[in-house]
């Protein structure tokens, strides 16, 4: 058994899904592309949308340029009669944190998660500009790649990393995506021109359209509902200072605060799935988590196999906790980020119950 | 009722601009007002540490921070990324360095742009000084960017000075422009909708669950929480479901109040849309008034609905659509 006892409520991953990850969904809205994942998710556990306790989404308006997009694909759910429902405009990661709570607090047994991110109608690249100190940074529009370079370039100058070791990175990450029938990008992937120098086209994430649910159950509940529960033996997210010229890029320590805050280093991980969408920044996720050749990083290819902005973290969450529904990890560590050079850190600790 | 068919993918260019009006706190204030009569302005924390550009309170202690420093417009990059292939709104045009730099006196770094002619001429360490925009107007872009330091440059600038953060005529907001652009495709549903206004027939969707049919349709059934597939034609009359009478002439709306905006039950939908009433004295307007559309020549959809002449609706057969 895994040590649960550090929260109020057992509460595990009973279920995951994602849609293909694809370059443009046009003929798709967004809640026809986010229908067919939550049907996935609902079967997995035989649950009706309406026996569920607790829903809540994560997205981004900016992506789509649609306002309050979140309530049209909440039709999607199913959502009449009244349902208890919630939205967090950030990656699905941190609207599973917020139904991990709801259900700890004793006001939900079971939630469903989900999240979506259609960029193909804008300019990711452009769009995630907007969502930078609009005083002294967001008027300058450095883009995402821009930023990620600068960090990458801390990075090369400490002698942490060079562009062949990114290059290997991102090549490692899609060779493992080779077994993800959902991946956008998988096998071998040319590195290409430099994007942003020292990031080059492989060191950084596709740009597409997905979605990805999961379901939460609490104790009893979760082992009716699924063979080997992923238990969320803990969680913890963490922020850093705005201001990227305060931080040292080289290092993320609101991940390691919110890894020692989850247990992370209590015992041994055998699972990484991080939420790395640029090559650089696995390095950093690496040294903060403390992970070293034993554990299996990113068998999934992560985010540089697919990255459908708001659903990716939400995703690594997802496929460490299949990982185990399916036995092949006992005790996996799942990380999302958000904001620009890793601002912003969440990290769960998913343990199945050892035979 | 027919089933769907896949549809022409429509798409339409879909432009987002904002000019955000931010107020600026006392420090904030001073710095961009300092970058317009060229001087740059930074902070000191309780700890002694200097921070350009500066902030309000510590990021490690919360405190509230507010003694005002001048520090150099000479500095040094702490780390950089070539940008060759500028973006839109981006500080220059031509390929560029993207740098942090700590500018002399400071302990933190800023971002800006560093012109220089290619990779080669920019590295960690390198000494660099503020170029100045030739207008200025209290903004961070008041820097046009950085550029390679000269012999000279910074030459006793390495120490933060005291400095009162007053000026004449100061900068208490900006404007934050920003555009975003987009290509706007509707999805399935909505697209079999608009295909339909094209030729003036109003398409919902059936639910294969409920069966009731949603107009106009968005795809899903948000009670059942499925596709609605099976397209239904509904209307052209309807009926007046409710109603308000607006007596406020919005920005640019070429239409005199008061006028009537109603819920419309097309005939055959499951739900009411909305539509303006005109043809009738916005006086007599009333819940279960049989009413049909008025297409404009090339409008893309009802302009306004009129009354039908029929006699009004029963009650009972609208009721729960209101």
């Amino acid at each position: 058994m895994p040590d649960t006892t550090r929260h109020a409520r057992e509460v595990a991953v009973v279920a995951f899904a994602q849609s293909d990850h694809r370059r443009r969904t046009d003929e798709l809205s967004e809640v026809e592309m986010v229908m067919p994942v939550l049907h996935q998710v609902l079967a997995q556990t035989g649950l009706k949308a309406g026996e569920i306790g607790f829903t809540c989404s994560g997205s981004s308006d900016y992506l789509a340029g649609r306002a309050f997009s979140f309530t049209m694909t909440l039709d999607g759910v199913g959502a009449w009669p009244p349902i208890s429902e919630s939205h967090v405009e950030m990656d699905g990661a941190w609207a599973l944190y917020e139904a991990w709570v709801k259900i700890q607090t004793g006001e939900a047994d079971t939630a469903l998660v989900y999240s979506y991110g259609k960029s193909s109608p804008g300019s990711v690249r452009d769009v995630l500009t907007r969502q930078l100190d609009p005083y002294y940074v967001a008027p300058l529009w450095p883009d995402s790649v821009a930023l990620a370079a600068l960090q990458a370039q801390a990075l090369i100058d400490s002698g942490e990393t060079d562009e062949a070791a990114l290059a290997e990175i991102g090549a490692r990450n899609r060779a493992s995506a080779s077994s993800n029938p959902y991946a956008q990008l998988s096998g071998a992937v040319p590195q290409g021109d430099y994007q942003v120098a020292p990031l080059r086209t492989g060191d950084c994430p596709p740009i597409g359209d997905g979605a990805a649910a999961v379901i939460l159950a609490a104790g009893d509940v979760a082992r009716r509902l699924c063979e080997r529960p992923a238990w969320i033996t803990g969680i913890d997210h963490r922020i850093e200072a705005h201001s990227l010229g305060l931080r040292d890029l080289t290092d993320s320590p609101s991940t390691r605060i919110a890894a020692e805050h989850a247990g992370v280093f209590e015992g041994p991980v055998d699972t990484a799935e991080l939420h790395a969408p640029f090559s650089s920044q696995e390095v950093v996720l690496r040294k903060a988590l403390g992970l070293d050749g034993s554990v299996s990083v990113n068998p999934s290819g992560g985010a540089l196999a697919a990255n459908p902005v708001m659903a990716a973290g939400l995703i690594r969450i997802g496929e460490a906790a299949a990982r185990i529904h399916r036995g092949e990890s006992d005790r996996a560590v799942a990380h999302a980020t958000s904001g620009p050079c890793l601002q912003q850190n969440l990290v769960a600790v998913l343990e199945g119950d050892r035979a | 009722m027919t089933a769907a068919s896949p549809p022409e993918i429509l798409r339409a260019p879909l432009v987002v601009e904002f000019p955000f009006t931010r107020s600026l706190g006392p420090v904030q204030s001073a710095f961009l007002t300092g970058l317009r009569e060229g001087v740059v302005l930074g902070v000191t924390t309780a700890d002694g540490k200097v921070m350009v550009p500066p902030v309000e309170y510590d990021p490690v202690t919360a405190e509230e921070i507010r003694d005002l420093v001048e520090v150099g417009a000479t500095g040094t990059v702490t780390t950089w990324a070539w940008n060759g292939s500028p973006r839109r709104s981006q500080p220059l045009g031509t390929p560029f360095a993207w740098v942090l730099v700590r500018l002399d006196g400071a302990d933190t770094a800023m971002l800006h742009a560093l012109d220089v002619p290619g990779p080669d001429a920019v590295h960690t360490g390198m000494r660099v000084r503020v170029r100045w925009a030739a207008e200025r107007t209290g903004a961070i872009t008041d820097i046009a960017c950085f550029e390679p330091a000269q012999p000279g440059d910074g030459d006793g600038a390495a120490q933060a000075a005291p400095h009162d953060g007053e000026f004449a005529d100061a900068v208490t907001g900006i404007v934050a422009e920003a555009r975003l652009d987009y290509t706007y495709s509707p999805g399935r549903a909505q697209t079999a909708y608009i295909a339909g206004l094209s030729e003036q027939k109003t398409i919902g969707e059936r639910c294969p669950s409920c069966h009731k049919v949603y107009v106009p349709p968005r795809g899903a059934c948000p009670t059942c929480g499925v596709a609605t597939t099976d397209r239904v034609e509904v209307g052209p009359a309807g009926t007046v479901t409710t109603y308000c009478i607006v007596n406020i002439k919005a920005k640019n709306l070429d239409i005199e109040v008061p006028y009537v905006y109603a819920h419309i039950a097309l005939d055959g939908a499951g739900l009411a849309l909305h539509g303006r009433i005109g043809g009738i004295p916005y006086d007599q307007v009333r819940m279960g008034l049989r009413v049909e559309p008025v297409w404009t020549d090339g409008g893309r959809y009802p302009d306004h609905y009129r009354p039908t002449g029929e006699p009004d609706a029963d009650y009972d057969v609208y009721k729960e659509l209101i």
